[in-house]
């Protein structure tokens, strides 16, 4: 690249190409390491980019891909959301009921997962603008209150997806397989958000609360409104589990949440808010995901994959995490 | 019962102040629970009953001291990974005791030692490299499991000493076990040591202002690092006793203890953002969250609305004493 990663927005003229291959050096490192472990995929797997295998790659991705942007709303604007995991529970089992199976009703079932998503997320919301609770604790405690509820709704494991939903996920359009295309919806979903006046209010929350106060920003309504918006796209990777997995599970997404944040981080969100983009998320998600694929593929044996991931996850967290302090400088 | 408490005649300043004080909330708390047990089903407030609770809180208890500590040092500091470091050092206990008394003093040394590792690395990542404590311990987390994996190859092997089963198990003087009188000379001694010892009032000096800290020369790193040392200690601690109370080990024996540890801090009356608090708070917090755990499965009540019930009484007594300031002030 000609443009030097160090040059700042503001010093290129608005509308200059050059505006569009500017980041900071935490997006670089985040697409630094979403080459490198493509790159080791591509090498060690040479069938990743047939069509099958990127159908069913991106068919495990795109659950994490949602749940880590509804997680990097909540962190921009400066908050924590516990309940990721069990809110997808929860949308799931409720979409999976309403739907029964039949064929006919999957689009009531895709609104019925948002619709829970947007409730439970507009409780979250209410818990942490209005009562005004710590993010952490307080999704903790909704945590367990949504997980139960998704057991009220559906006690055990098992019913029927209707198989429009299974099948079309995995299905073609164009050549393209669906569930890249559910992946890149994720991605332009983040991209008109982040051109609306809520996501410049819920940065500038997240940047410094009292001076989006000082600056009439509404601050409590944006707070709730950060949490409904993770809630709908919670509902999102709900659909899209339930499209993998064709049944329900009241246990689903139980490593989500932790899941979610750690893919924030490898995109470049810094947790105290206010910076980084959803679009880093989805980046960072797929790099989650791929580093255990890589490790499988490199003949690790079962017992040390574990280890191997964890210890490479704590490394590009660190990466990540002193390059965006650089940014700061 | 607040007569006892301020033996001198009482302004109402100070009768407001002994009422809102979180460690009399949560204390009448748990006796509220132990009433309503006793209400609803007879026999539930008996003194073996409550004895017995209390066995089960002290596992909390002492796994939850590193993280009051860690909690008080301030720097947003959490530790995420006490659950998996309590499992750790219990499996690696279980091996080494392999169910004889000779082997018990090693049995408790090396897990131990294995905890002071990786709160070492924790302490170091977040002092040195500057991680945020809430993604290098949620990391650490994912290594720690890798470790557990590793080292027993996905099965778990090995048994408590019977010296150490006899401690959880066996009840000795007034009926009550060694393991809740072990849990009282902790809770004298650690609220002793942060309250009259150097090394605990420079936690509270960390905890209140960093860079006063810093300039009043209290030395901030080590002081950081050895909370998240002490905290990996004392979950190793907690996991081998809970080893006895179990008696044989397996994989994700004490990883739900995690989050609890954080209530119970936040219960007891520890501010989230550090500097004020104690041990004492979170003792009783653990208690609350045991009573309410048991009181709740004696009511024959499912396991989905237990989840539920849980969470909602924990996000009210939250919102009674744990809110946050607001913005206008």
């Amino acid at each position: 690249m000609t443009t030097p990663p160090q040059t700042t927005v503001g010093a290129i003229r608005d509308g200059s190409w050059q505006r569009y291959l500017t980041f900071s050096l935490s997006t670089w490192v985040t697409i630094g390491l979403l080459i490198v472990v493509t790159a080791l995929n591509v090498a060690l797997q040479p069938t990743f980019f047939t069509t099958y295998s990127l159908t069913s790659n991106f068919a495990t991705f795109a659950p994490l891909v949602f749940a880590a942007v509804a997680q990097a709303v909540v962190v921009i604007g400066g908050g924590l959301d516990l309940s990721i995991g069990s809110i997808v529970a929860l949308a799931s089992v409720v979409a999976l009921t309403v739907m029964d199976g039949e064929p006919s009703r999957v689009a009531i079932g895709v609104l019925a997962a948002i619709v829970t998503g947007v409730i439970a997320g507009a409780i979250n919301g209410f818990i942490v603008g209005v009562i005004r609770l710590q993010p952490l604790i307080a999704t903790f405690a909704t945590n367990s209150v949504f997980a139960g509820a998704a057991l009220v709704v559906l006690p055990k494991p098992g019913g029927m997806v209707p198989s429009t939903m299974t099948t079309g996920y995995r299905s073609l359009v164009i050549g393209i397989p669906v569930s890249v295309l559910i992946v890149v919806l994720a991605i332009v979903l983040y991209w008109l958000l982040s051109r609306t006046r809520l996501m410049r209010h819920i940065r500038a929350v997240g940047g410094d609360r009292s001076a989006a106060f000082a600056s009439l920003v509404p601050v409590v309504r944006v707070q709730m409104a950060s949490y409904i918006v993770a809630g709908a796209f919670a509902g999102l990777a709900a659909l899209a589990i339930l499209a993998n997995t064709g049944s329900g599970d009241p246990f689903v997404g139980s490593s989500m949440a932790l899941d979610s944040i750690a893919a924030v981080v490898l995109g470049g969100i810094a947790l105290a808010g206010g910076r980084g983009s959803g679009i880093g998320a989805v980046a960072g998600a797929i790099i989650l995901a791929m580093v255990s694929t890589v490790l499988s593929f490199m003949g690790v044996p079962t017992t040390w994959r574990q280890l191997a991931s964890g210890v490479i996850i704590v490394a590009a967290i660190a990466l990540s995490v002193v390059m965006s302090r650089k940014d700061q400088r | 019962m607040t007569a006892m408490q301020s033996p001198a005649a009482p302004t109402a300043a100070r009768w407001r102040a002994i009422v809102t004080d979180p460690i009399f909330i949560a204390a009448a708390v748990a006796v509220a629970i132990v009433l309503v047990g006793q209400l609803v089903s007879p026999g539930f407030g008996a003194y073996s009953q409550v004895v017995g609770m209390v066995r089960v809180a002290s596992f909390l208890g002492i796994m939850a001291i590193g993280q009051t500590i860690v909690i008080l040092s301030g720097g947003d500091g959490i530790d995420l990974s006490v659950g998996k470091t309590a499992t750790l050092g219990a499996i690696v206990a279980a091996r080494i005791m392999d169910g004889s008394d000779s082997r018990l003093l090693l049995g408790i040394l090396v897990p131990v030692l294995v905890g002071a590792v990786i709160g070492l690395v924790n302490g170091l990542g977040i002092a040195y490299l500057r991680i945020p404590p809430f993604v290098m311990t949620l990391g650490m987390t994912g290594v720690v499991a890798g470790i557990a994996l590793a080292y027993t190859g996905g099965a778990a092997a090995g048994r408590s000493a019977p010296a150490l089963t006899g401690l959880v198990n066996n009840r000795g003087l007034f009926d009550v076990p060694g393991v809740v009188y072990v849990w009282i000379v902790l809770i004298v001694a650690v609220t002793w040591l942060l309250r009259r010892s150097v090394a605990g009032w420079n936690i509270y000096a960390v905890g209140s202002n960093r860079v006063a800290a810093n300039l009043s020369g209290v030395p901030v790193r080590r002081n950081v690092i050895m909370a998240y040392v002490a905290s990996s200690v004392f979950a190793c601690l907690g996991g081998i006793l809970l080893l006895g109370y179990t008696e044989s080990v397996f994989l994700n024996l004490a990883d739900s203890y995690t989050l609890p540890t954080v209530a119970a801090v936040i219960i007891g009356g520890t501010l989230a953002s550090g500097g004020v608090g104690g041990y004492l708070g979170t003792a009783i917090g653990a208690l609350v969250l045991t009573f309410l755990t048991s009181l709740l499965s004696t009511m024959n009540m499912p396991e989905s609305w237990r989840t539920i019930t849980s969470g909602v009484v924990l996000l009210v007594l939250l919102g009674m004493y744990g809110r946050q300031r607001k913005l206008r002030t």
